[in-house]
């Protein structure tokens, strides 16, 4: 790995000019070239891509405009270092390097605003051109090994992958699968990860025990619905978009079966008890923040979580009660023709007939109207409730590297101490060998404490751009749903109108 | 409660009283043209007293006694019915009248409790906008970003549609509800009156059985005579008038019904269309600015 980043020489000098004017790392400049490559090697335990490209930019998270007035210059560099670290080794099925630089090659006119978000998003803005969609819900098997298959299509023009549009037929247990490795490799270096869709024990099990009654069916189309959304937001995510796992999701027909996901399985256990230490270890660390921003972040997305809980239960609420409106309207429509029907005047018999066609319609606009205040609002309420305590647990992974960085240090100190305290002991047999095995450990603890610092910044680094990514995503996702909504009440309306101005003139016509 | 919150709920509140007047004073001009409209009864010196006394009428409200007495007057009533109803009537117009009754009150009485459940419902939906508004004030207000704007508007939409959602339940309930609720009540009062006259039939069989059996032994006949004559009297006057009120009963119910639909629908396509418009604007606005 570290040969691959000593690749292109010309551009390493770049970057070292770069490294020296900021100096940041108090290490010295030759150790530069390795330093980034080193940190890439340790932090990712698995196989992944993502903070590599960052670490490489981010230098100084005060000044991030640094990099603004040295623009040209980090062209080159960013490029070259997409092309040398860009496909990590774990992506050896997939094409070589080139491949994933050409979409940005092309878009070097386009680099030259003077915000480094916005390089981010022209980026990511101009590459995503995905498309997935998830579709056919099928029952497969029976009783109660019996599972949904649902058909994963993916569109896209990016050549990454092996073809432009493909198929493969996943299980509900597979997208867990996917969320969880995602959540194992990314969450713990500060990426939000979209969550995936909840398990539902009571959903699954009668559409297992074969009711194909309507309840059944509704529990399915939320489902596909869930799971189309939650790829749609995984792979808007430029990083998660290039890991492999997603990839192996979205293109190979066989995978191997997420047996992890179960909730009644050891792995389950697992997850319960560690969720439960989470809870407590929250509790007990009390962070000094030095950095502002992230405390009124955090606040915000707190204010946030609990706002849109409360219009999620409104909408929920209302979505509830206007499937009731379209019942009782059905109900009332059947009543209206019975009285109809024993008038024995006729216009007016014609006429509460009528009445009762009118309301029959508009009860089944009212039940189209619930449906697009669920799917379209009410979801999307959800979602977002669900990522932003994504968001939390982002903000809880730093406090915990932060954690991890003071201890570390801590226990430097101590050794220290315990150092300076064999300086002033009076056993010299015992003094050098005891010296030597502390120096070691004191060495071994310095560069924990170095790593674990280096390890915080960079969280810190990569919050920070995920946050601003995630709010912009969040604005666009509400205005443009919000907007869809607002044109399906439109539609009812409209709907309305052209149904009560067909029934008027029967009304008048009763003599 | 913050001053905004106190202050819708004022307006709610006072929208509330206000839809619940209009229904109460619709229903009494119903009822007094009705009694107006009746060549009868508009001659009843009580009507006369209740339009033109221009003081305090100090109506008293029925005590306990009476109530209870009324309550067994209809216990007694309802037996007598069932006992009554099962005579065959010669005239065919009446049979067929009680039959039509029977049912019609039935259905009425079904549609009417629908009606209202419907009604509710979108009531309650109503309300459930209304919430969907504060919440989405209070997160216009806190948010930052581009979508406080957004929100702000959105929210503003739903209050203007939501004032139009309850305006559209309460005016169905007036239009529609009392509508129903009314030949509810109408239906059943008809039935009554063919009670009224079945029972009078009843005596009148009672009285030819009585004449006959006074002829027979020739005792009493002069009174079993005068109380026949009075009894068929009695019931061939209930009959006419039986038969001119449920013909009156039939043009006023269609004509009240004509009226209350064509009202419906009016209504129903002027709170659409106003709606309609809101949302239209709105949705412009918003696509607009972003």
């Amino acid at each position: 790995m570290s040969d691959r980043a000593r690749d292109p020489p010309p551009e390493r000098t770049d970057f070292e000019e770069l490294e020296d004017a900021d100096d940041l790392f108090p290490e010295p400049a030759a150790t530069e070239e390795s330093g980034p490559a080193s940190l890439t090697a340790e932090d990712i335990s698995t196989n992944s891509n993502g903070p590599k490209q960052d670490s490489q930019f981010d230098e100084d998270p005060e000044d991030l405009f640094a990099e603004a007035t040295e623009e040209v210059s980090l062209d080159s560099p960013e490029r070259d270092v997409l092309l040398s670290d860009g496909p990590s080794p774990a992506i050896t099925p997939i094409t070589p390097p080139t491949s994933v630089i050409t979409p940005c090659l092309g878009h070097d006119d386009m680099f030259t605003h003077s915000s480094f978000d916005e390089i981010e998003e022209e980026e990511g803005g101009d590459l995503f051109d995905m498309h997935i969609a998830v579709s056919d819900p099928e029952k497969v098997g029976d009783g109660m090994n019996a599972y949904m298959a649902y058909k994963v299509t993916t569109k896209t023009p990016m050549s990454m992958f092996k073809r432009g549009e493909f198929s493969v037929k996943r299980r509900f247990s597979d997208f867990l699968g996917l969320h969880s490795k995602l959540a194992s490799k990314y969450l713990h270096i500060g990426y939000i990860v979209p969550p995936a869709p909840e398990k539902s024990i009571v959903g699954m099990t009668k559409v297992k025990v074969g009711k194909e009654d309507q309840s059944s069916n509704e529990f399915v189309e939320k489902r596909r619905s869930a799971l189309e959304r939650y790829l749609m937001r995984t792979v808007k995510h430029p990083v998660l978009r290039k890991d492999p796992d997603v990839m192996q999701f979205l293109e190979s027909s066989d995978l191997p079966r997420a047996v992890n996901t179960q909730a009644l399985s050891s792995a389950g256990l697992l997850r319960m008890v560690n969720k439960a230490a989470d809870a407590v270890n929250k509790m007990t660390i009390k962070m000094n923040e030095s950095d502002a921003w992230f405390e009124e972040k955090q606040q915000h997305f707190e204010n946030l979580d609990v706002q849109l809980r409360k219009l999620h239960a409104s909408v929920e609420s209302l979505v509830c009660h206007r499937k009731e409106l379209s019942v009782n309207t059905a109900q009332f429509a059947k009543s209206a023709a019975m009285l109809g029907n024993s008038e024995d005047h006729t216009a007016l018999s014609r006429a509460l007939s009528q009445l009762a066609e009118v309301e029959e319609k508009i009860d089944q606009l009212h039940q189209d109207q619930a449906n697009a205040d669920f799917y379209l609002f009410s979801e999307l309420l959800g979602d977002y409730v669900r990522l932003i305590t994504a968001v939390k647990g982002v903000f809880d992974h730093r406090m915990k590297t932060w954690q991890k960085w003071q201890d570390s240090q801590m226990l430097l100190q101590k050794k220290r101490e315990a150092e300076a305290k064999l300086q002033f002991t009076n056993k010299p047999d015992k003094l050098q060998q005891a010296k030597d095995e502390i120096k070691e450990e004191i060495e071994e603890l310095d560069a924990k404490v170095q790593q674990g610092e280096r390890d915080f910044e960079q969280i810190s680094k990569t919050i920070r751009k995920e946050v601003s990514r995630f709010e912009k995503e969040r604005v666009k996702d509400f205005k443009t749903i919000i907007i869809k909504y607002l044109e399906s009440l439109v539609q009812t309306q409209q709907q309305m109108i052209k149904y009560w101005e067909a029934f008027l003139p029967e009304a008048r016509a009763i003599s | 409660m913050t001053k905004e919150e106190f202050t819708k709920m004022k307006q709610e509140l006072e929208a509330e009283y206000l839809a619940i007047f209009k229904k109460t004073v619709a229903m009494h001009e119903v009822f007094l043209c009705r009694v107006a409209a009746h060549p009868v009864l508009r001659k009843d010196l009580n009507f006369h007293v209740f339009l033109e006394y221009n003081q305090d009428l100090s109506v008293r409200g029925k005590n306990k006694k009476e109530k209870l007495e009324d309550f067994f007057k209809n216990v007694v009533k309802s037996a007598d019915g069932v006992l009554v109803g099962g005579v065959k009537d010669v005239d065919d117009f009446f049979e067929h009248e009680k039959t039509f009754l029977l049912e019609y009150h039935n259905r009425v009485k079904d549609a009417s409790a629908k009606c209202d459940r419907m009604i509710r419902s979108h009531k309650s939906a109503s309300d459930d906008i209304n919430r969907i508004a504060s919440s989405l004030y209070t997160l216009g207000t806190q948010d930052s970003t581009d979508l406080c704007k957004f929100f702000l508007k959105v929210s503003e939409l739903f209050e203007k549609t939501r004032k139009i959602e309850a305006r559209v339940a309460a005016d169905e309930d007036l239009k529609l509800a009392d509508l129903l609720k009314y030949y509810l009540r109408e239906s059943q009062a008809a039935k009554d009156l063919l009670y009224r006259r079945s029972r009078a039939l009843v005596d009148y069989e009672n009285a030819n059985k009585a004449l006959d059996k006074a002829r027979a032994k020739n005792r009493d006949v002069l009174q079993a005579e005068t109380s026949q004559q009075l009894s068929c009297h009695k019931f061939e006057k209930i009959s006419e008038s039986a038969k001119q009120e449920l013909i009156d009963f039939k043009t006023r119910r269609v004509s009240a019904f004509r009226k209350n639909l064509v009202e419906l629908a009016e209504l129903e396509l002027k709170h659409a269309k106003g709606n309609l418009q809101l949302l239209q604007s709105c949705v412009g606005i918003l696509k607009g600015n972003t």
